[in-house]
């Protein structure tokens, strides 16, 4: 008879402990504790806000003003129209904001390629952008989806860690700042969301044909899920209303397909060094479901990385005949189009790749006449009648 | 007879590519893993229902799952862990897709910390996957911005169609045609203050990041060291 060793196997397990409810906890309760204790600064959501439900239904207070746009690295570089369309929408609803150059990436994109840093650096970066926009007043509004995730991540680090704290706020001691919390971690897409019905009520072009499909970013409601706005009116409230919130008030189409979950396969160090894998990974498992599924006339995410990976992954797949080829854009530059922006002096659509241009028509923009009028821009600045195209001159 | 105990997901080192090291330095290594902070917060146990490796985007592509990674540190499986440390770590796309865990653990955040200790160490892995990737590491670290207008260069992004080289040709122009007062650079996102780069500098410099690289490219860890030391030294600020 063999002795099975029971008792040799249980040393070499480990036990786990976890609360049974899953749910993570309402956060504020404990950062304000924090702040109680002298441990740091809430930096509080300006007065003038909106509440929006989050997926435990926690109420977020979504600021509509006075903003700090912590701005994306690759928004801004890649996609510019992203970062403008925000801009302008403020501009165009009448929102005062900062736009600093007191701020760095959040340089997580690196981080999650190459881990070529760590977890007090990562935390110092974060914490020294929000002191830079608490000294401002304004209240920080987070472009992109991986830099809002991971400041998400270093809340609750911050938070769980008293070593942490301590470190971190050693670091931010010889920067002269101190260490401060925004009361919410707001991300734009949260914005256009609130917003949505103030945007609709600036819409003028119809969108009521355009038929939509949604990638919701994976930094944004799977990484510390909390925080993400889960509405009953959006889905039953059983996956985030934003984009999909925006679409559908702007009238347009938001069509199903089967691989809504799924990653857009950008992978950080893959699309970068590995882009095989972000390619296939983007067409087989989104664009050619979608356009299977749903035949959608554009696709609107909004994340800096999402966007990339699924207009710029279809031209290698067209070349080998698949079925792809269909535009990509954030909501943001959708729902600026759709309250009259200019596709290309605005939107700045000519840095995508996916031919965007019979969705235009089906808007019902003339884009050939629009690129006639930026091009025109171009050669005002090339003949140097002017140094750089202003606000004024896309009419916010 | 040989009883066979082995691990049935281990792969041999010679098959898997790598050179093996002494059980003491896995150990080391793997304690470093267990010692980080997050880890606890990470890992709490595993049901192995296979749910993080549907949601997975690297498990449809790579010989790769996530749920391995839980389980393989809810064991303590040092070899395996080892092995993982060895490839399959840089296959993660570091979505977080696997968080749909019903017991609540983050294998991408395993790996995450798995990946920190590969680069502190210097692990032959990680030297591996960030070939090519130094001049990012340089973008990020000196300018503060990792991602800039004028990388969009055709031949680095043969694949994104001809609309590249449209960007990289009109560049300087297009940039200047941006209403955003912070939007004109090329070399970088956007406008960085000098204030700013001081403090990023300092913030790699105080937590021991910019001592990493040196464990993965030694060269470019120099000329980082260099760039961020003479504008400390220009400013007056003393470490
Ligand atoms: S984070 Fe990594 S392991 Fe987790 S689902 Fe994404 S690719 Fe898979
Ligand atoms: S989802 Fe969680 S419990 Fe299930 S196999 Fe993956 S790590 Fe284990």
């Amino acid at each position: 008879m063999t002795t099975v060793p029971v008792e040799m196997i249980k040393t070499k397990k480990e036990r786990f402990d976890r609360v049974p409810d899953r749910r993570s906890a309402d956060f504020h309760e404990e950062l304000f504790r924090l702040e109680d204790a002298g441990e740091l600064i809430v930096q509080r959501v300006p007065e003038d806000f909106v509440a929006v439900p989050t997926k435990y239904g926690v109420t977020k207070k979504i600021p509509r003003g006075h903003l700090w746009h912590h701005k994306s690295c690759g928004q801004c570089g890649h996609i510019p129209g992203y970062s403008t369309s925000i801009y302008w929408i403020m501009r165009k609803l009448g929102y005062d904001y900062h736009d600093p150059r007191d701020q760095t990436s959040c340089t997580a994109w690196n981080y999650y390629a190459s881990a070529t840093s760590n977890q007090a650096a990562q935390a110092a970066v974060a914490l020294r952008n929000f002191a830079a926009a608490y000294e401002t007043g304004y209240f920080p509004l987070i472009h992109c989806g991986t830099s809002y995730g991971h400041y998400k991540e270093v809340r609750a680090e911050i938070m769980r860690h008293p070593e942490l704290r301590a470190q971190v706020r050693k670091v931010l001691e010889k920067l002269g700042k101190p260490l401060v919390m925004p009361e919410e971690i707001v991300h734009y897409s949260e914005y256009l969301y609130a917003l949505r019905d103030e945007i609709k009520q600036n819409q003028v072009r119809d969108f009521s044909g355009i038929g939509v499909t949604v990638h919701p970013a994976c930094h944004y409601y799977k990484l510390v899920e909390g925080d993400a706005i889960y509405d009953p009116d959006v889905y039953q409230g059983q996956r985030t209303a934003v984009v999909t919130g925006l679409a559908t008030a702007l009238g347009a189409d938001v069509r199903e397909y089967s691989t809504w979950f799924d990653c857009c396969g950008f992978g950080f160090r893959h699309i970068l060094v590995q882009r095989d894998f972000t390619r296939s990974f983007a067409t087989m498992r989104k664009i050619e479901v979608m356009k299977e599924e749903a035949n959608p006339d554009v696709v609107l995410t909004h994340d800096t990385g999402c966007v990339t990976t699924l207009d710029k992954s279809q031209f290698a797949a067209q070349a080998h005949g698949r079925n792809v080829g269909v535009p990509v854009m954030s909501e943001a530059q959708f729902a600026a189009l759709a309250m009259g922006a200019h596709p290309f002096r605005v939107c700045q659509l000519h840095w995508h790749s996916a031919n965007y241009r019979p969705l235009l028509e089906k808007m019902g923009i003339d884009w050939e006449k629009a690129w006639a009028e930026f091009q025109d821009e171009v050669g005002r600045l090339e003949r140097n009648e002017k140094e750089f195209s202003t606000w004024e001159d896309v009419g916010v | 007879m040989a009883t066979i105990t082995m691990d049935p997901y281990y792969k041999a080192p010679k098959v898997a590519g790598f050179a093996d090291v002494p059980g003491e330095e896995k150990e080391r290594l793997i304690a470093e893993v267990v010692a980080d902070p997050r880890f606890h917060d990470y890992l709490y146990g595993c049901y192995e229902c296979g749910i993080c490796v549907a949601a997975c985007p690297s498990a449809r592509f790579y010989d790769f799952s996530p749920r391995l990674i839980a389980q393989a540190a809810a064991r303590r499986d040092v070899e395996l862990m080892f092995q993982q440390m060895q490839e399959d770590i840089w296959e993660c796309s570091q979505c977080f897709s696997c968080l749909r865990c019903p017991r609540g653990n983050n294998p991408g955040g395993i790996i995450t910390v798995m990946r920190e200790v590969a680069v502190n160490n210097g692990l032959a892995s990680a030297r591996e996957a960030l070939e090519g990737y130094s001049r990012i590491i340089y973008k990020i670290m000196s300018t503060g911005t990792q991602v800039s207008p004028d990388m969009l260069q055709p031949d680095a992004f043969p694949d994104w169609g001809p609309e590249v080289a449209d960007v990289s040709e009109s560049l300087a122009l297009w940039r200047r045609a941006l209403p955003p007062e912070t939007h004109h650079t090329t070399t970088t996102g956007w406008a960085v203050a000098d204030r700013t780069l001081i403090e990023l500098y300092l913030i790699w410099l105080e937590t021991g990041a910019l001592d990493m690289i040196s464990q993965v490219d030694e060269g470019l860890h120099m000329i980082l060291e260099e760039v961020m030391e003479e504008r400390l030294e220009e400013e007056g600020i003393e470490r």
